[in-house]
């Protein structure tokens, strides 16, 4: 079975994030003064080729652990879903 | 005579710098690639600065998986002698042969400039010529400078006094801290002084005519190791 991974990547909470920062200042200069609690992460999508979707998930969870995340700075959230 | 492997990856922009530098103080400076499986009997591994695999994902993190991060790796263990200088740094960090991490600046912008740095341990293998509390002004230039750890890990490299350089404010000018690191940290070492990391580039200040050679005593430290001083 193929299954599509979607991993989303966000720096640690408590750490400073300044493209968050910067962002949420563009956002009031815009006229958006209620927009607060910017934060940027990224977006990893790929597709996994597993005999279940707990496979696909396990699998994908290292990738997390061994690249697509470092665990000194960043959190990370996996969603498995059918291709 | 002292053999030094400046280790190039894709991207790295550092390594003629590093590797003229290592000549300078006499030692046989050779190159090895990124896809290279042994340091061809160097006793000391240089990563150099630069922008290894375009540091996409992060800074660092696709280069130590590089095929000659393993020769590095077990070179460290052995207690050879391994430096990392900007993106180098990042790389031993993500290897997790130093602890913490490198990202991006607290004011977002690349940092460019000459920094003062405190040298406050010289019991490393790039810091032994130098004096504790000597003042060095080299240059910085990077966007992923940050250095950040845990509250256990950071209390743990103050309390054990891993930190190598700090950044520090020697006069008016020149800013303190370039790029929101905890506690101003430009390099750390392992405890026993074999592995370090700084984001500051020692290599670009190794001859007078081309601006200062402020940097050079970070190489006669490595090239001390030759001469049986350290091993």
């Amino acid at each position: 079975m193929t299954y599509r991974v979607h991993v989303r990547v966000m720096p640690r909470g408590g750490l400073l994030d300044p493209q968050g920062q910067a962002v949420e200042h563009a956002l009031a200069a815009l006229g958006f003064p209620g927009a607060n609690e910017v934060r940027v992460g990224k977006a990893i999508e790929l597709t996994v080729a597993a005999g279940s979707r707990d496979e696909a998930e396990a699998r994908a969870r290292q990738m997390c652990d061994r690249l697509l995340a470092n665990p000194v700075t960043e959190d990370y959230l996996v969603q498995v879903e059918d291709a | 005579m002292l053999k030094v492997a400046v280790v190039r990856f894709p991207g790295s922009n550092c390594d003629e710098d590093a590797l003229r530098a290592a000549e300078l103080v006499g030692c046989d400076a050779f190159y090895v690639w990124h896809r290279d499986t042994s340091l061809k009997g160097a006793e000391v591994a240089l990563l150099p600065g630069g922008f290894s695999y375009g540091d996409y994902l992060r800074s660092g993190a696709i280069a130590r998986f590089s095929p000659v991060m393993q020769a590095v790796a077990e070179h460290a263990q052995e207690g050879g002698a391994v430096v990392g200088v900007c993106n180098g740094f990042q790389i031993l960090c993500e290897a997790h042969l130093l602890p913490g991490a490198l990202v991006r600046n607290e004011g977002l912008s690349f940092v460019s400039k000459p920094v003062d740095l405190v040298v406050e341990r010289t019991d490393t293998v790039i810091t032994s010529a130098f004096t504790k509390g000597d003042i060095v002004r080299v240059p910085v230039a990077h966007g992923d400078g940050r250095f950040v750890a845990d509250p256990e890990t950071l209390a743990m490299l103050e309390g054990e006094g891993r930190v190598v350089v700090r950044y520090a404010a020697a006069d008016a000018g020149v800013e303190a801290n370039p790029n929101g690191s905890m506690n101003a940290i430009a390099g750390i070492g392992n405890a026993a002084g074999n592995i370090v990391g700084l984001m500051p580039h020692p290599e670009r200040m190794v001859d007078a005519r081309l601006g200062s050679a402020a940097g050079l005593p970070f190489f006669r430290s490595l090239s001390a190791l030759g001469a049986g001083s350290r091993t």
